[in-house]
């Protein structure tokens, strides 16, 4: 029998540099935030769903399953580390939800962990190239901001736009987003960058031409925890239960494989009409979304794929405002990957942190009337794919 | 697999897979085609010639790759259908200054040292594009 699936307590470190602590202490941070609004007992929670991308490199840490739960008191309770690169807590997410939705588990927790700011740029460009193909893109030096110049340039062919006109146009996704960014306390550039302009993105230092600094994300540690549980179960302990909708997932193999499909990114529109489907909602349900926007072009393409704008119209979407926090479709009014932080493993788990936040009328930083949220996570060059939807109505 | 590929790229072809069902190349080859999903493949050798997609000049690189900087990495359309990843035979300053989108190129193979997480532990093999009229 399915059961309806709700969100109960969410978690989340301040993002940014965490040096000082390992993977399950900065993980056990989030979790406790998570805990203590949740209104539940310890032994309520009967299984951990944990997110983290390369804890091997950045941390010489793997098998995170157990140590996250004895960290945390939990100790002998089944617990999982996901991985799936940007998307890994995404993916845990999806799977401990399915599990509650048909009967496994009443309670869980799902979260992640990743500290790829204290790694350092080199070792972290290095860690995040391994989501990409190891032997046929690595090897003539592809990195992640690399991939998204690749598909900037393919943009800018597929619907005639000069290329210096479309960094123009994309150079708002920086602006706006450093802008929110700004007045979110747990963001890594809180009280920074809060007037960028569309020239600062321009002029910054190049890093993989045409991005520049600015239409990258950073490099972030960082941690974030949900609890899940049953909507019964939810309804009896918390006053305002954010019920999940519908979750999607796709795949796909090397970013050169999959050719022009790139640039219209269609594993997202598979994954998203997964969850729409699941939903039964169309895009003009949705009142606000968190797109992963690992670089300035990748929340545009976002946008259009999960079918906020026509193919093309993405980039003039962001420049005339549509997806500002008093736009038609907020994108990211929390400062997305680029304001806020990318500690990968944990990224998804956020967006569903500051998704339950906004919806509960808790982000108080940004005025945005909303009653249903999609989240959006992209793991490697679209190999895995997540889209989440939340609602404050159960049905 | 791979290293079959890197090694014939060193002496000179560009090989693919071609489907003996719905006729597409795959290249570099895989276990399936790259189209219809078949097992029914055989090696075949390319023309080593097609053109620039897209590509990127690299200022910031990887932990192994830092000596290399600036690079231009890039894709290729072969004329077989296939696209593949390389680096193009450009320095990074005309690759920025120039559209280079369409441009006709060569492929040929190029040894450079390998790196710790890198697959093949004897050497690191990269597909150079060489512009062509
Ligand atoms: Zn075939």
């Amino acid at each position: 029998m399915e059961r309806d699936v709700a969100v109960l307590g969410v978690g989340q470190t301040k993002f940014g540099s965490h040096p000082d602590k390992t993977l399950p202490e900065l993980f056990a941070e989030a979790f406790f935030e998570a805990f203590d609004s949740s209104n539940i007992e310890l032994r309520d929670i009967e299984a951990i769903y944990f997110g983290n991308f390369v804890g091997e490199i950045t941390d010489g840490a793997a098998n995170l399953g157990g140590f996250i739960a004895d960290e945390i008191g939990l100790r002998g309770i089944p617990a999982y580390r996901f991985e799936g690169a940007c998307a890994s807590s995404s993916v845990a997410f999806r799977d401990a939800y399915l599990a509650v939705k048909h009967g496994i588990y009443d309670c869980v927790l799902v979260g992640g962990a990743e500290k790829l700011y204290s790694a350092g740029t080199p070792i972290g460009t290095r860690a995040l190239a391994t989501a990409l193909d190891s032997a046929y893109e690595v090897n003539s030096g592809l990195t992640f901001p690399g991939v998204f110049a690749l598909i900037a340039r393919l943009y800018a062919k597929t619907y005639d736009i000069p290329l210096e006109k479309l960094r123009e146009k994309i150079a708002h996704v920086s602006v706006k987003n450093h802008k929110y960014g700004a007045m979110n306390p747990k963001a890594q550039f809180y009280n920074k960058f809060g007037d960028l302009k569309v020239e600062d993105v321009l002029n910054s230092r190049m890093i993989c031409s045409p991005l520049t600094l600015f239409d990258c994300c950073p490099m972030t540690d960082g941690a974030s925890a949900v609890i899940i549980a049953t909507a019964d179960f939810a309804k009896d302990r918390i006053d305002e239960p954010i019920y999940v909708r519908g979750a999607g997932q796709a795949s796909a193999g090397s970013l050169f494989r999959q050719k022009w499909d790139v640039v219209k990114a269609l594993p997202r529109k598979r994954s998203a009409e997964m969850a729409y489907r699941e939903a039964r909602m169309t895009p003009k349900d949705i009142d606000v979304a968190f797109v992963h926007d690992c670089f300035t072009i990748a929340e545009v393409i976002a946008t259009e794929a999960m079918g906020f704008f026509e193919y093309g119209k993405g980039a003039d979407a962001v420049e005339e405002g549509l997806t500002w926090a008093d736009g038609e479709i907020p994108v990211n009014p929390d400062g997305g990957l680029i304001g806020k932080g990318h500690p990968v493993g944990a990224t998804g788990t956020a967006q569903i942190y500051s998704a339950v936040k906004l919806l509960r009328g808790e982000l108080d930083f940004v005025k945005i009337d909303a009653e249903t949220a999609i989240t959006d996570t992209l793991g490697g060059d679209f190999g895995t794919l997540v889209n989440v939807i939340l609602s404050v109505h159960r049905r | 697999m791979f290293k079959d590929f890197f090694s014939a790229l060193m002496g000179g072809k560009l090989i693919g897979a071609k489907c003996k069902d719905c006729e597409e190349i795959t290249c570099p080859p895989k276990s399936t085609c790259n189209r219809c999903g078949s097992r029914n493949l055989e090696i075949v050798e390319l023309s080593g010639k097609g053109k620039v997609v897209s590509y990127t000049a690299t200022y910031v690189a990887p932990l192994g790759y830092d000596g290399e900087v600036p690079y231009v990495v890039a894709i290729v359309e072969l004329d077989e259908g296939a696209w593949i990843v390389g680096r193009l035979d450009v320095d990074a300053e005309k690759a920025d200054k120039d559209d280079l989108i369409g441009k006709r190129v060569e492929v040929y193979g190029k040894e450079f040292p390998t790196e710790q997480f890198y697959p093949d532990k004897q050497r690191r093999v990269v597909p150079m594009f060489r512009l062509v009229e």
